[in-house]
């Protein structure tokens, strides 16, 4: 299921005093299928973007196309539930959105919600559970005694419990101790590669951009200001620091070996394409 | 060196908890030096922090913070030396306007109007966020935001400063402001600072390193010392700074490398000085 930008617009309390741009003139399309990272600083306008991938907000100008789904400035509320199963979104630090009282009714939530009955939706909760890592003794257990990291995974849960197609991720790992993120991170890939899901991620963490994207988007202002893979972004880092943006942490130190007369090419994103252009740089005695 | 903070053999536990969170924690902190706290989530590092400026109070073990051992009738006065910015600088604002609310802590306080307004000018100054004076806290960017909850601590002129997280929910021109601030306020000032992080890379920039694991003081050293640890540092739900992950790249690739800890720049001249043989 694609999902396309044609020309879109978004205008905050438009009407009024207080009216703001929030996206200007969006056109882009994130194939089904792909994991792609939007990147952009705070305020750019990624989280307006994000909103547009449900519908929770609508283009004041411009046409999202979802699927089967078309969504302009007219289109109503109705009938959209369909189009929000299909959507999944995380929010940022997800576990504040925990209300019930055992894990298994909170990941049987959603689904209950979108018609399944109450059986097979808690039967669908337990499905869950190892997919984001969790041990099935915990689906009695109340979500409020888990530990951080194991009530975003609830949540979490709680969205795949509705089967959706794509998977937004707003930040998912903020918050979580490194090896904690790095689980998260490979939880999501696993999920794009057996599931074949669609992942949209938004991220400050530039080597989970390097690590798992297949595209990116770059935002700044409310527009769209680069797109293509994370090579093709990340091979222009003076234009990067002057957005504002980081770069991979390899990308930073290939910089700095290429200040000395190392060369590189392409700019390497992972430390092991770094190793691997560095070694027949290094001189035969040095190696062992 | 005077002695900023003293703890010495400081257990706590949380009611209802079956296992201690802080076990047998002796630490002391020179004034103005710099020590980050790392550790897994869960690990303590925030519970020793609300021990320190009496937020939670310890099962046994004394906390000396300045000279004065942390009891009921210090708690004010230290709370006074000691002041923390927290990881989610939304919830930490008050005020209408950016002045207004670093005037906050000072009214409670009671310090007089015509000081007050002196000490809330210097601390934007010193933030470098004069020119938002009069802006709406909501509508800065995060690091604008822990700027100025940051500038609500250095009205107040405290002695220490605990930063809990405080860079984890920025984006890395943020991030990168906040460390730059703290690295000028020690500077200008004998600050001292404790900043809880899972930010190894923040963390290297700090003069003191101590990791905390299980509620346990696991090891404290430069970082230097600490990051020699390399891939243990992994198991214990930490992360290794950049320069160690480049080294394990080359070493399975069959380059010798050395075992000691290098920084960045530490790593380009031995790498370097292999090119050179060529």
């Amino acid at each position: 299921m694609d999902i396309t930008f044609d020309h879109v617009s978004y205008t905050y309390q438009a009407g009024t005093p207080f009216s703001g741009l929030g996206l200007k003139d969006i056109s882009t399309t994130i194939k089904g299928g792909a994991y792609t990272a939007i990147i952009g600083h705070t305020g750019s306008g990624k989280s307006t973007l994000l909103q547009h991938l449900n519908a929770l907000i609508k283009p004041t100008s411009g046409t999202v196309t979802i699927g089967d789904f078309t969504i302009t400035s007219e289109t109503s509320n109705k009938n959209l539930r369909p189009l929000r199963q299909k959507v999944g979104m995380v929010f940022q630090f997800a576990e504040n959105q925990l209300f019930e009282q055992t894990v298994a009714q909170d990941i049987a939530f959603g689904p209950k919600n979108f018609g399944v009955p109450e059986k097979d939706a808690l039967a669908l909760a337990a499905k869950m559970m190892p997919l984001v890592g969790l041990p099935e003794a915990l689906l009695e257990r109340s979500p409020f005694d888990l530990s951080g990291g194991q009530m975003r995974r609830v949540a979490i849960a709680g969205v795949l419990a509705m089967q959706p197609e794509v998977l937004v991720l707003d930040e998912p790992t903020a918050g979580l101790d490194p090896a904690g993120r790095q689980e998260m991170m490979q939880m999501f890939n696993r999920l794009h590669q057996e599931s074949g899901l669609t992942i949209v991620l938004v991220t400050h963490q530039m080597d989970d951009v390097a690590d798992y994207a297949d595209n990116v988007l770059v935002m700044q202002n409310g527009e769209l200001v680069r797109q293509g893979t994370p090579a093709e972004v990340f091979a222009d880092p003076d234009w990067l620091r002057q957005h504002s943006l980081g770069l991979p942490k390899t990308a930073v130190m290939a910089e700095k070996l290429a200040a000395k007369g190392f060369q590189f090419d392409p700019l390497p994103l992972t430390a092991g394409a770094l190793a691997d252009q560095l070694l027949p740089q290094i001189g035969g005695d040095a190696r062992e | 060196m005077a002695e900023a903070i003293t703890i010495d053999h400081l257990n706590f536990h949380y009611p209802d908890a079956d296992h201690p969170t802080l076990k047998d924690i002796s630490l002391t902190v020179h004034q103005g030096e710099w020590v980050a706290i790392i550790g897994h989530n869960g690990s303590g590092k925030s519970t020793l922090a609300k021990n320190i400026n009496g937020l939670l109070a310890p099962d046994s073990g004394t906390v000396v913070v300045g000279g004065l051992t942390l009891a009921e009738d210090t708690v004010w006065d230290i709370r006074a030396k000691v002041g923390i910015v927290f990881q989610n600088p939304d919830n930490q604002f008050v005020g209408a306007t950016v002045a207004d609310d670093v005037a906050f802590g000072l009214e409670n306080r009671g310090v007089p109007r015509p000081e007050m307004l002196v000490r809330v000018r210097d601390a934007l100054e010193a933030v470098g966020m004069s020119e938002f004076a009069t802006r709406e806290p909501a509508r800065l960017s995060g690091g604008q935001k822990q700027r100025v909850a940051i500038a609500g601590i250095v009205a107040q002129r405290p002695d220490i400063i605990i930063l809990d997280e405080a860079t984890s929910m920025l984006d890395p021109a943020g991030r990168a402001e906040i460390v730059a601030l703290i690295q000028k306020l020690r500077a200008d000032t004998d600050l001292t600072v404790l900043s809880i992080t899972h930010d190894i890379d923040e963390a290297a920039k700090a003069n003191r390193v101590i990791l905390l694991n299980d509620g346990e003081i696991r090891e404290a050293g430069t970082p230097d010392e600490i990051f020699a640890y390399g891939p243990e540092l992994i198991k214990l739900g930490l992360d290794v700074p950049y320069p160690e992950k480049l080294k394990a790249a080359l070493a399975a690739r069959g380059v010798k490398v050395p075992a000691t800890y290098l920084s960045e720049e530490g790593l380009v001249d031995y790498l370097w000085t292999l090119h050179s043989t060529m």
